[in-house]
């Protein structure tokens, strides 16, 4: 493989819950992210998806900084950004940058268009000199599609796609190497989704850029990811390339995941075999023992109360190659086919 | 037919004119049926749905014409309080967003039970225990424990089924669910929607599902209306539509899903900019951008046309467009 630009160990977050008014008393902790560990590559696209409330943005937001970790390390080209402080963080920062979820709201309604991409230069004046401003910002706009023209003119007069657009030039503004995108087209039409994901392709293969894709759209993900991280409840339960997790699933999360799908064709309806998860997702603030998933799998057994499944290629799997080969924590990984064949 | 709108009209007054949001929208729906409206973003999907529930923000929104026929009576005659009797008990809306369509600082069974209290005059012992009936009925775990709680402290997905216990509390004939599942992940999504369609099947009762997941609609729709720039332009059932559009708009919808032997290339996305509501364009308003159009289309708007049995498009070429 070639060399990870962002190496993700054991990365913790959690927020205290406390109790009183006066004399605060901390009684627990939402584990938000409760040991993440990954790699990207540069040049590559990794996709995130998993429940609700799983910690994907929280994830999101410590890589770009605007979160501190409890605990663990994120290391930019071998560098532990964590431990950073000063010119040395705001530096390393502006080679990390972040596409928000909503087109709607993220942009703040009082501001140019021109104010709003321009924004980020006027913590790195470095990348661009005063005078030199509004030129970048206009080619920004050229490069994701909008008029340059449109420089002067206020967030509501654009489309939701055209909104989105304007989030990912601010995002490239910098230059960054690396671009977190927290679901960047769950609020948009499919036509509009299409653009947008056809652009952020183009200005990966442009500006060599490397992803860090958020999504619950699982069909988006396969799209443009070259590999995939599924989440549950603060940690990633399996990961590999987008073909093993969506054709060779050895998770039961994944699996029950992936059959939920609505596939778009209404003559699959009588064919499908959907695993309906039994329960409803645990409370990050009390997470189960052993495997976190386990109050709501159907193949759950005694050991898996008792013991912790390490993100890790599954002993059954090991002396196999093949696209079942990687890593997935549970106690009893196996193959199912559960996507209908096309 | 539990529900006829007939050629609704609804425009905006704006800081910058007015903006057309519905220009003639038509369509029904049958007691047990599942429509699916399906459309643009901003193409009047949600304007159409408030103006049948009555809770148009007006002004700035104005009413300029057409009909809502709901159960034989002509909504949009009716006072606002004989229209309030029917919210709640004749038909009900869910919305994408739970949290903040619940009162954060009263208890989800005191909200519950408002239902009945308010509408059926029920003790307030009465209104708990059917609050408590209610989670139940939408399979809050320990509903009896967590009938005093508060919405925030419940999952998103639990939320989303607390408010379609409310919607359900007064047995409504017409359920209108805006996005309900847009928030929620698939796993989630897949049990809110069964939810709904079992409480739909046993109470028989007419459901309109407003949605941009072109998935969740090949799942559970009967028929399907598509919507643009404020019109319906192709309303059809729900495996004619999938196999053969009859519309370029609807194609080029289809065509935008994201395919397996598409990976690596390019997805297909419709060209060009939505309307402008202030300055729709004449004759059709997709003909600015439809790989279609001809002379035609940019002077005469396209007729809703008779395609099949229960299949309608507004599109002068829907012959080309139903064989291409
Ligand atoms: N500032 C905070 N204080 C306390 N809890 C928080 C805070 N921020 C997030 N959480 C909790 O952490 C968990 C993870 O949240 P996060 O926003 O990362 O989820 P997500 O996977 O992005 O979900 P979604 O798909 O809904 O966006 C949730 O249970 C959330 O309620
Ligand atoms: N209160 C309002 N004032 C002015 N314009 C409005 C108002 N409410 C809606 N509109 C306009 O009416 C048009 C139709 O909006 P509507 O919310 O029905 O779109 P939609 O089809 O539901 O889109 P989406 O898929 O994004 O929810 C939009 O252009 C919108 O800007
Ligand atoms: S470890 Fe056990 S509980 Fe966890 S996913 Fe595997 S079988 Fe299910
Ligand atoms: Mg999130
Ligand atoms: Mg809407």
């Amino acid at each position: 493989m070639a060399e990870a630009i962002l190496e993700v160990r054991d990365l913790v977050k959690h927020y205290p819950l406390t109790q009183g008014i006066l004399f605060k008393k901390q009684v627990g902790a939402v584990k938000a992210v409760d040991g993440v560990s990954f790699d990207l590559v540069a040049g590559e696209t990794l996709g995130i998806v998993g429940e609700s409330g799983c910690g994907k943005s929280t994830v999101a937001k410590m890589l770009v900084n605007l979160e501190r970790p409890t605990a663990g390390q994120i290391k930019y080209k071998g560098t532990d950004i964590t431990k950073m402080s000063g010119k040395a963080l705001r530096s390393v920062r502006r080679n990390i940058q972040m596409v928000f979820q909503d087109p709607y709201t993220s942009l703040n309604p009082r501001m140019t268009v021109g104010d709003i991409i321009g924004e980020p230069y006027e913590i790195h004046p470095e990348v661009a000199p005063k005078g030199d401003r509004r030129r970048k910002v206009q080619e920004l706009l050229d490069v994701v599609g909008l008029n340059p023209e449109y420089i002067n003119r206020y967030p509501h007069q654009f489309s939701g796609g055209q909104r989105q657009r304007i989030g990912i030039a601010r995002g490239l503004a910098l230059q960054p190497e690396i671009i977190v995108a927290d679901e960047p087209v769950s609020a948009l039409d499919v036509s509009v989704q299409a653009q947008v994901v056809n652009l952020l392709e183009r200005l990966q293969n442009e500006f060599s850029l490397s992803y860090v894709f958020i999504a619950h759209d699982l069909s988006i993900v396969r799209h443009i990811s070259d590999r995939v991280g599924v989440m549950y409840l603060g940690r990633i339960v399996e990961i590999g390339r987008d073909a093993e997790i969506y054709d060779h699933p050895t998770h039961p999360y994944t699996q029950a995941l992936l059959s939920a799908v609505p596939v778009p064709d209404p003559s699959a309806r009588e064919h499908r075999e959907r695993i309906i998860l039994s329960g409803d997702v645990p409370s990050p603030a009390n997470i189960p023992s052993g495997c976190r998933f386990r109050t709501r799998c159907w193949k759950a057994q005694e050991r898996c109360t008792l013991e912790v499944p390490e993100l890790a290629v599954p002993a059954v799997f090991q002396l196999l190659e093949g696209p079942a080969h990687h890593p997935s924590a549970c106690h009893f990984a196996e193959e199912k086919r559960v996507v209908p064949s096309e | 037919m539990l529900l006829e709108v007939r050629d609704l009209q609804v425009e905006f007054k704006t800081r910058d004119g007015i903006a057309k949001a519905v220009n003639g929208v038509t369509y029904s729906v049958a007691a047990g049926e599942t429509l699916a409206v399906l459309g643009e973003s901003g193409s009047g999907k949600s304007v159409t749905a408030q103006a049948v529930m009555g809770i148009l923000d007006m002004p700035p929104g104005r009413i300029t014409g057409g009909e809502i026929v709901f159960q034989g009576q002509d909504l949009l005659k009716l006072k606002e309080d004989e229209r309030r009797k029917i919210r709640g008990s004749g038909m009900a809306m869910i919305f994408q967003d739970a949290l903040s369509s619940l009162n954060p600082v009263l208890s989800v069974g005191a909200q519950l039970g408002e239902m009945y209290s308010v509408h059926r005059g029920m003790s307030r012992a009465d209104a708990k225990a059917k609050a408590v009936e209610l989670m139940d009925r939408v399979r809050i775990p320990a509903a009896k424990e967590r009938v005093g709680q508060y919405p925030h402290q419940f999952s998103g997905g639990m939320r989303q089924r607390i408010m379609i216990a409310m919607a359900m509390a007064l047995e409504p004939a017409l359920i209108i669910a805006d996005e309900p599942t847009t928030a929620l992940d698939v796993t989630v999504q897949a049990q809110v929607m069964d939810l709904l369609a079992e409480l739909q099947r046993e109470m028989n009762m007419g459901l309109i599902l407003i949605t941009h997941d072109l998935g969740v609609v090949a799942d559970v729709a009967d028929r399907i209306a598509v919507m643009y720039a404020g019109r319906i332009v192709e309303e059809a059932p729900v495996h004619e539509i999938y196999k053969a559009p009859a519309h370029p708009y609807t194609r080029g919808l289809l065509d935008s899903i994201p395919r397996l032997d598409q990976k690596g290339q390019e997805l297909y996305a419709i060209k060009g900019l939505p309307p402008n509501l202030m300055h729709i364009p004449s004759g059709c308003a997709f003909h600015p951008r439809c790989p279609m159009a001809q002379d035609v289309c940019r002077t005469d708007v396209p007729p809703l046309a008779n395609v099949s049995e229960g299949r309608r498009s507004a599109c002068h070429f829907w012959k080309e467009c139903l064989n291409g």
